[in-house]
């Protein structure tokens, strides 16, 4: 089965607003037609109509502020009434353990690891975000699949074997990215750690010896992979070279034009 | 990262994988042995081993037996009542890819004949009959090369049965499909379960162009039906000493 892709309308791009409207559209016809609001696989024993709440995604480089925007949004939301559960990637208890050991040892190979981290999503999926959803509770993960597929295809699966991999993952509701320029992540990982991440500078792939050239290039092959998916999964992007409290009020203005419409929706 | 050019210039063929993760081409041959618990492959993939290793053939044997690494998760995961047919069934890929990179892949590229006791087709029908979507799961096991030959031992569900009480193994929990709620009683949902996957096995014997083999019969007739099967792939072949992996 060749995986669903979707084109974005020309023009849409730019103007967010129209843009989720559209993406929201999209899916609803999909659950209308299909049954089902994931990337075209079931997922088996998931009635995916029973799923009430929200999904949100933030993606965006380490050190694109994700975990702060997260943290603010969650604050924002949980004053406005919502129930807000915060995830993201590499926090379930059934492999992370297992996961951080194959990382040390440097052992398996890509398509390996490329699994290894499928079973750590669709542990936390299943366990996680869609209890959640299914409570109608807004879910706010902290990266999502994209991250992953961009990892993996950067390490030489192809797109079509990763969109096809997390087929059965649920289409978020909205899918923010923050786009920050590799000079800015550069710095924000000197302040923070003092010194750049082994992973984060793709030193596993032996491109260059040299982390500091090592971090550029993995940075500008993730960036080719994340363009591809915003053009074909209608990522909303936020501009994130900018103070966190900026970012926010961007944030949170495509959050709530998402609820508002939501809310519309159950009124009709 | 560049693949080293291949030692033994027999006939080659490109390794399929996620889109190209290793683009070259491998020389050995690919023996699959397919079927259910009991049903005899085991004891026939090592009777071809035997043979091969005899005449002189550079063999290699796998099995499907999960890692260290995943059993200790599957275990954890079954005390929670965490797994859920989707991430039992990428587990096992994940297991299984692991098993690849390592022992199917290499062995093929350095030209041995791979004796492999289950292979993808097991993951097909187990997670078919658990409800994951069959094309899904396909696709997950998209870097696995094709084999050469696959050899499916059919056998009706209760003489494979019979075959597993002799041998006084215990049946395992997830060997007997508990997690699909079949049945209350362990042996009754072993049966069920099997029979689920019989009819997978049925349905892929025809789509994935098995040579079916009726296992009822004696051991001697079978191993002899296996090795003028495999006499033909072996053309040109070459021989030199043997490596034995995985018993």
């Amino acid at each position: 089965m060749a995986p669903r892709k979707e084109e974005t309308p020309s023009g849409a791009k730019k103007r967010d607003g129209r843009l989720f409207a559209w993406h929201r559209r999209e899916s609803r016809n999909k659950v209308e037609k299909l049954g089902f609001n994931n990337y075209g696989t079931r997922l088996p024993g998931i009635a995916p109509e029973s799923l009430r709440g929200h999904l949100i995604v933030i993606e965006g480089a380490d050190g694109s502020g994700r975990t702060t925007e997260c943290a603010m949004l969650k604050e924002y939301l949980e004053v406005q009434g919502h129930a807000v559960l915060e995830t993201g990637l590499r926090r379930s208890n059934l492999v992370s353990e297992q996961i951080d050991q194959a990382k040390q040892g440097h052992v398996l190979g890509a398509t390996t690891m490329a699994l290894f981290y499928a079973v750590d999503f669709a542990d936390q999926l299943e366990n996680k975000i869609v209890p959640a959803l299914a409570a109608g509770s807004i879910v706010l993960s902290d990266r999502y699949i994209f991250t992953l597929m961009a990892r993996a295809v950067v390490r030489g699966a192809s797109r079509q074997w990763a969109q096809h991999l997390y087929g059965f993952a649920i289409r978020p509701d909205m899918t923010i990215l923050l786009e920050t320029r590799p000079e800015i992540l550069l710095h924000r990982a000197f302040g923070r750690y003092g010194s750049l991440d082994y992973w984060e500078s793709g030193m596993d792939l032996g491109i260059s010896r040299d982390r500091f050239e090592s971090f550029f290039r993995y940075q500008s092959l993730l960036k080719t992979e994340f363009d591809w998916m915003t053009k074909t999964y209608g990522f909303v992007k936020v501009n994130a070279n900018r103070t966190p409290m900026e970012v926010h009020r961007d944030v949170r203005s495509s959050v709530q034009r998402l609820l508002e419409g939501a809310r519309l929706e159950t009124f009709r | 990262m560049p693949a080293p050019r291949d030692p033994v210039p027999t006939p080659a063929r490109p390794v399929p994988s996620p889109g190209g993760l290793r683009s070259s081409h491998y020389p050995g041959r690919l023996i699959v042995f397919e079927g259910l618990d009991g049903s005899g492959k085991s004891t026939q993939a090592h009777l071809l081993l035997k043979w091969l290793s005899s005449r002189g053939y550079r063999a290699f044997f796998t099995e499907w037996n999960s890692s260290d690494l995943v059993s200790s998760i599957i275990r954890r995961g079954k005390k929670k009542n965490l797994l859920t047919p989707t991430t039992f069934s990428l587990l096992h890929a994940t297991d299984f890819a692991d098993r690849f990179e390592r022992h199917i892949l290499p062995p093929l590229r350095a030209g041995y004949v791979v004796i492999c006791d289950r292979y993808v087709y097991t993951a097909y029908a187990r997670d078919a009959a658990r409800g994951c979507d069959p094309d899904w799961v396909r696709n997950l096991y998209a870097f696995a090369v094709p084999p050469d030959k696959t050899f499916y031992f059919r056998v009706p569900v209760e003489t494979a049965h019979k075959r597993k009480e002799a041998s006084r193994l215990r049946i395992k929990y997830y060997e007997a499909g508990m997690d699909m709620n079949l049945s209350h009683d362990l042996t009754e949902s072993y049966l069920r379960f099997q029979g689920l996957l019989k009819r997978q096995y049925d349905v892929l014997a025809r789509t994935e162009g098995f040579q079916i083999i009726e296992a009822e019969q004696d051991i001697e007739a079978l191993q002899r039906e296996v090795r003028s099967a495999v006499r033909p792939l072996l053309g040109g072949f070459p021989k030199e000493e043997v490596l034995v992996h995985g018993t």
